[in-house]
Order: structure tokens, then sequence, then C-alpha cells
């Protein structure tokens, strides 16, 4: 794009990575400045290198942890974590051999570092405003929080940048999300992200990177951009991003891979260029009201078939529809609420940081899980866990009759061993409510971790505001 | 490498529901594996195996004979949810060489495209036409990029340039990309004097 056209941040960050240009028969050659890695989607990526004879071009921008498929109860006496299966030891082993044996930093077992992938990497200071950020996990959006251009590529993919440190991409098309006005009290940022994607529609962003945009974004700390961010994917989209702001900077300022001294102060003044300029056009727009925004909760099998708690569950317009109602045993006409919920997950790449883990604590307070219900908490790394504990939070949750564990993805994609039984209503957190994505036959509702906690207090999926409400009145 | 494709004609396989995601294509409790190979077992797994790992005898995916129903025509918003490229690895072993659908997810068909499963988006009507016939035999031409179903004329859809001609020429996306490291070097130069 010519430089004296004004353009939107993904164009910035687009522009300013393109090593080849795209042309109609070949796509643009994109150069990735942070690659990275976990142990699901890496493993055959490394043997493809491997089988051409090839290194990790750059080690030095690739960044791997284990998350996915790492137990969250810690080791037996003798020191044996309790995998899944040995398939899913086998598979941390790879990881690994694969960094020890290219030099990548593993955020491994014994790292203080160590956790799910997209909520380790911001709180280190590896994503960085204006980066191209990729994963071969499709949550990578995440870091589009920071104004990064962050997206989830394959195996395959994977195995491009590791060889490369590029991939080839067609550009994307623009899609700016204004939203207006201010979240209400009690309205936490997954419910915004919930009602953002109903806007869309499941799939409605297919083909875009999202800028998130207007006065309730700006007013978004960066964690909740995180969760904004995160979901960008189920709208279908290849991207979600805010510009940088003050907010941005103050976040990074300090952390340990972050720019030091007089370079931070230069790259932060390079970071506040970025915003979308003024008479910046987008391929879609779409305007929402945050002031309108209730707590929400999902009803279906996809992440925006989505309501205000309470509200009652639409009739089925088609037979997936139907099939979806079929599977939750949600009936047309009816709330949601008078549901007994079996498990409540708190934690993910989505909702697994410590605002996350102290808004659920501060519904738990003095309360108890109601009995029947199993409640997990799941920190999103080492760091959220230490300092969780710090404050007493692990506490909150033990006293209410919550299992507090060791940092993961866990019961987001229950292929570590936690995991919903067939039939079994949760609530959770993370960001997929597809048909067996929390275990076979696991019914999912996500909501935000004050919701979840209510819930779990509750037993029934609850709008955490009957409970902040009591505490105001007490 | 992707796997060559130039034609095909098969039968379809019909699945009509909407948004069939990565994690009902290949359930995440299977993704431990650090092998492409062998996941056409595990493909639709809940859909095909019962609580007692048995499998579902009135599900069609267990009864076809998978080396006829190669083209997979299936509901809207196909492929959605995960980067797994496990899901194109699994939905190959098990023998499908094409899925149609109205709009195929992003990452999916970029995962797709590298392994030799071809995505092929229609329109709304061409879809509904597929579905009414289950089993109906439809060809395809990569090189014209047209689908050829029943009496009708053939049906044009589009396949991204560069992928079009790896599948059909045998290049290889990641020798294309090697050859270029001289601009990445390049690049990276240039980069490090802007921000020295
Ligand atoms: S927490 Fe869930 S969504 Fe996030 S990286 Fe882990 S499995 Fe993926």
């Amino acid at each position: 794009m010519p430089p004296d056209q004004p353009r939107t941040l993904f164009d910035k960050v687009w522009d300013a990575h393109v090593v080849q240009p795209e042309t109609a028969e070949t796509p643009a050659v994109l150069y990735v400045d942070l690659h990275l890695v976990h142990e699901v989607t890496s493993p055959q990526a490394f043997s493809e290198l491997d089988a051409r004879g090839l290194r990790v071009r750059r080690p030095d921008r690739t960044y791997a942890t284990l998350d996915h498929s790492t137990p969250t109860l810690p080791p037996d006496a003798a020191g044996h974590r309790p995998y899944a299966s040995a398939e899913a030891a086998a598979q941390v082993e790879t990881l690994q051999r694969n960094c020890a044996r290219h030099g990548v930093t593993l955020a491994g077992w014994d790292s203080a570092d160590r956790g799910v992938v997209h909520v380790m990497a911001p709180e280190l200071g590896l994503t960085q405003p204006g980066m191209v950020v990729v994963c071969g996990d499709s949550h990578t959006a995440t870091h589009g929080a920071f104004g990064a251009l962050a997206f989830g590529i394959g195996t395959s993919e994977v195995g491009h940048v590791l060889a490369t440190q590029c991939l080839l991409q067609r550009k994307p098309k623009r899609m700016r999300v204004n939203v207006d006005g201010r979240l209400r009290p009690g309205v936490a940022a997954k419910d915004l992200t919930l009602a953002v994607i109903a806007a869309i529609g499941f799939g409605g962003g297919s083909g875009f990177v999202i800028e998130y945009a207007g006065e309730a974004i700006r007013a978004l700390e960066m964690e909740e951009r995180m969760t904004l961010c995160n979901m960008s994917i189920e709208a279908g989209a290849r991207a979600g991003m805010v510009a940088p702001d003050e907010k941005t900077v103050a976040f990074l300022r300090g952390r340990q891979h972050a720019p030091k001294g007089e370079a931070f102060e230069r790259a932060a003044a390079r970071w506040l260029t970025l915003a979308t300029d003024e008479g910046a056009t987008f391929d879609k727009e779409i305007r929402i009201d945050a002031n309108a925004i209730e707590p929400m909760a999902t009803f279906g099998t996809t992440p925006d078939a989505a309501l205000p708690i309470g509200a009652t569950v639409p009739r089925p317009h088609n037979d997936s529809e139907q099939k979806a109602l079929a599977y939750m045993g949600f009936t047309p006409g009816e709330a949601t609420t008078q549901h007994p919920v079996d498990v409540v997950f708190v934690g993910s790449c989505t909702n697994g940081r410590l605002s996350d883990l102290r808004a659920a604590a501060d519904v738990l307070r003095g309360r108890k899980v109601k009995r029947g219900v199993r409640m997990l908490v799941v920190p999103g790394s080492e760091a959220v866990k230490r300092q969780a504990e710090a404050e007493g939070l692990d506490r909150i949750f033990i006293e209410a009759g919550a299992e507090w564990r060791l940092p993961g993805c866990s019961m987001c994609i229950a292929m570590n061993g936690d995991f919903v039984q067939p039939g079994q209503l949760a609530v959770s957190t993370s960001n997929r409510n597809f048909e067996g994505r929390q275990g076979k036959g696991a019914r999912t509702i996500l909501a935000s971790p004050a919701t979840a906690a209510a819930s779990a207090v509750a037993g029934m999926l609850t709008d955490p505001r009957v409970f902040t409400r009591e505490a105001v009145d007490a | 490498m992707p796997e060559r494709f130039t034609q095909l004609t098969s039968r379809t396989f019909v699945m009509p529901q909407e948004s069939i995601d990565t994690d009902q294509i290949i359930p995440a409790r299977f993704l431990t594996t650090t092998s492409r190979k062998g996941l056409g077992g595990k493909a639709f797994y809940d859909r095909r195996f019962g609580a007692d790992g048995a499998p579902i005898a009135t599900e069609p995916l267990n009864t076809i004979d998978a080396s006829e129903h190669r083209i997979l025509v299936a509901g809207d918003n196909f492929g959605c949810g995960s980067s797994r490229e496990h899901a194109p690895w699994a939905l190959l072993d098990y023998g499908f060489r094409a899925v149609i659908s109205t709009t195929i997810a992003d990452i999916f068909t970029s995962n797709a495209l590298k392994n030799g499963l071809l995505p092929i988006q229609v329109d709304a009507e061409t879809l509904a036409r597929l579905m009414a016939d289950p089993g109906g035999r439809v060809s395809i031409d990569l090189e014209k990029q047209e689908l050829t179903f029943g009496n009708e004329a053939p049906v044009k859809f589009k396949t991204e340039a560069f992928a079009r001609r790896c599948l059909i020429e045998g290049v290889d996306p990641m020798g294309w990309l090697i050859e270029r490291l001289p601009a990445v070097e390049a690049y990276e130069r240039k980069m490090q004097e802007q921000y020295a």
C-alpha cells in the first residue's frame, strides 16, 4: 500500500513484514518476528526439518512451552507425572528433545516461566506491538491485544517458519468492530467477547483481520483485551487487534524480554504510531453498544450461540441448531438457568490470568461450591499461580471446595486427563463449546470467571451480580 | 509435500450439518501423536464409536466403502475451530480427497491444501443440489477449476493460484520458500539497520 495513504493498524504491521509482495500467482512472503511452539502441533514439523536435513533458522525468535498434554496434578513421590497416556508423555519428551537439539528455549517443567502459550508470551514481554506472531494454535490472536498481527497456523506452516522464519500468506480483509460506551459494573470482558461473536456470527469473520476499537476497548485493561482478541477465531477471523496505547506501554515496561532503558522508550514511541490513521478504510465495519451488554452465556454448541443469562433459548432455525439444542438438552422458550451444573472450569488462555482468578475469587470468598459440583481452577501460567498464591486466592478456592491445579490447558481441550464426563453440564471460562470439546458427550456453557464462580455456588448457571449485589447490601 | 491432485471422479459422502468443527473431525484426545500417519481410524471418532468404543452400526461412516466415497459434501462453515492439521490428515487417511461446502474455515483450507485434500467452496444452490443426491458421482478438475455432476453444466470454483500450482505440478511450498532465503536475509539486514 502506498505509504502516503491512510492505513489501518493491520496494514501497517502487514506492510512492515512483507519480504516479497503478493502477486496473482504467488502469496506474499511474510516475515515472522516471534514463533511460539508447543508440544501438540510441532513434532511433525520438526520431523519434516530432520527429513530435509534442516536446522531451525532463528532459534532466537522461537520460544516453546509445554501446556496442552501436561497433567495439572503434581508428580508422585517418585517424581512421575500423571500423564493421560504414554503417548502424551512421549509428546512432551519429543518437544524437550527437539528444543535441545535446535537450541530453542523451552519453558519446561522446571521453568518458572512455563504457562499456556498465550498467557506466557505476553507475561514475559515476548509479545510486542507491531510484531508478527504465529503459533500452531488458533488462539494465537490473543497477542493481537498488543497491536501485534498474531494468528494460528498449521503444522506444515510451523515447519515453514522453523526453516525460513517466513510464511506464504494472502493478505486478509479488514474489519473494524467499534464498541461504543462503557461496560456496566459487573459485566466482564468475556461478556463483551461473547456479545461481539454473537453479533459477527460464527464464521462471519472468515477471511478478515478484526480491529477492535472505540471507547469501551480503550477502557479495557490489557488482560481484558487479551480475552477479547483471544476469541476472534470463534467468529472465524484470522486475527484480532487493538491499537497500542499507554496501557500497552505500561504493561510491557520492565518485562523480561521487553527492550530495556533507552531502547524501550524508542520502541514505545514507535508502538504508539501504529494506531489506525484517520480516514483509513475497512472492508467491513460493525458497531456495538457496550452499555447494552449483560453477563452472557452460551446455550448451543457454537460460541456465537450466546445470550444474556436468564434469556430464553430461541427456536432453532435449522437442523444444525436443532441438533445443538438436543445435544445440550435445552428447550426453546426456556432459560438455561434451571439446569443443574456438574462441573465448573476456571482457566485457559481466554480467562486463566490473574484478573480472571481474582474475579472468580471475589465471588467465592466466604462461600462454598455447591455439593455435587466439581470446580477446577487452573492458573494460566506459573507466574499467575505464584501471584495468585501470594494474594491467597488459592486458599479462597480450596476453602470453597474447588481444586487448585498446576498451570496448563486442562479442561479447555481435555487432552491431559482433565475432562467433563459424558452428559455432564459444565460452565467453563474457556473458548469452545463444541460437541465433545471438554470430553466425549460433555455439554459446555461458556461464560466469564465471575459467572463460572457464581454458578459453582448456586449449582445452576447464575448471573454473578446476584452475589455482588448481595455483597453490597450486606 | 502435498500429494498431487489434478482430477478426481468419485461418489460423494454427505454430512448436511453446519459448522462441523475440528473437534468433531478429530477429537483432541487423539492429538497426542507425534506422527501424521494413521489418523483415519480416529476421523469423526465420536460420531463413529459409542461410549464402549464399539463402532456404531447405523453410522454410515462405518459402513461405506471409503475408497468409493472420496468427496465429502458438508454444511456451511466446515473445518471451523482449531488449527490442528490432524484434521486434514485424518480425513485424507480415512479416504477423502476433497471437501465441498459453502464456506470452509481459513486455517483448515490452508492446512488441507498443504496435504492434497482439496477444499472447494460453492454457492448455496450448488451445495443444495449436491446434498440432494448423496452418493452421487462428482468429477473434479483442478486444472479447469470445475465440478461436474448429474447432467448439469460444470460449476466453476476457485483455488488459490499458488496452492493450485503446488497440487498440479507438485511444487513443494517449503522448498519454494527456502529458495527465497536471500530475500529474507536482505529483509533482516534492512530491519536491523532501521531499528539499530
Ligand atoms: S487454553 Fe485452550 S484454547 Fe488456549 S491454547 Fe490451551 S487448548 Fe488452546
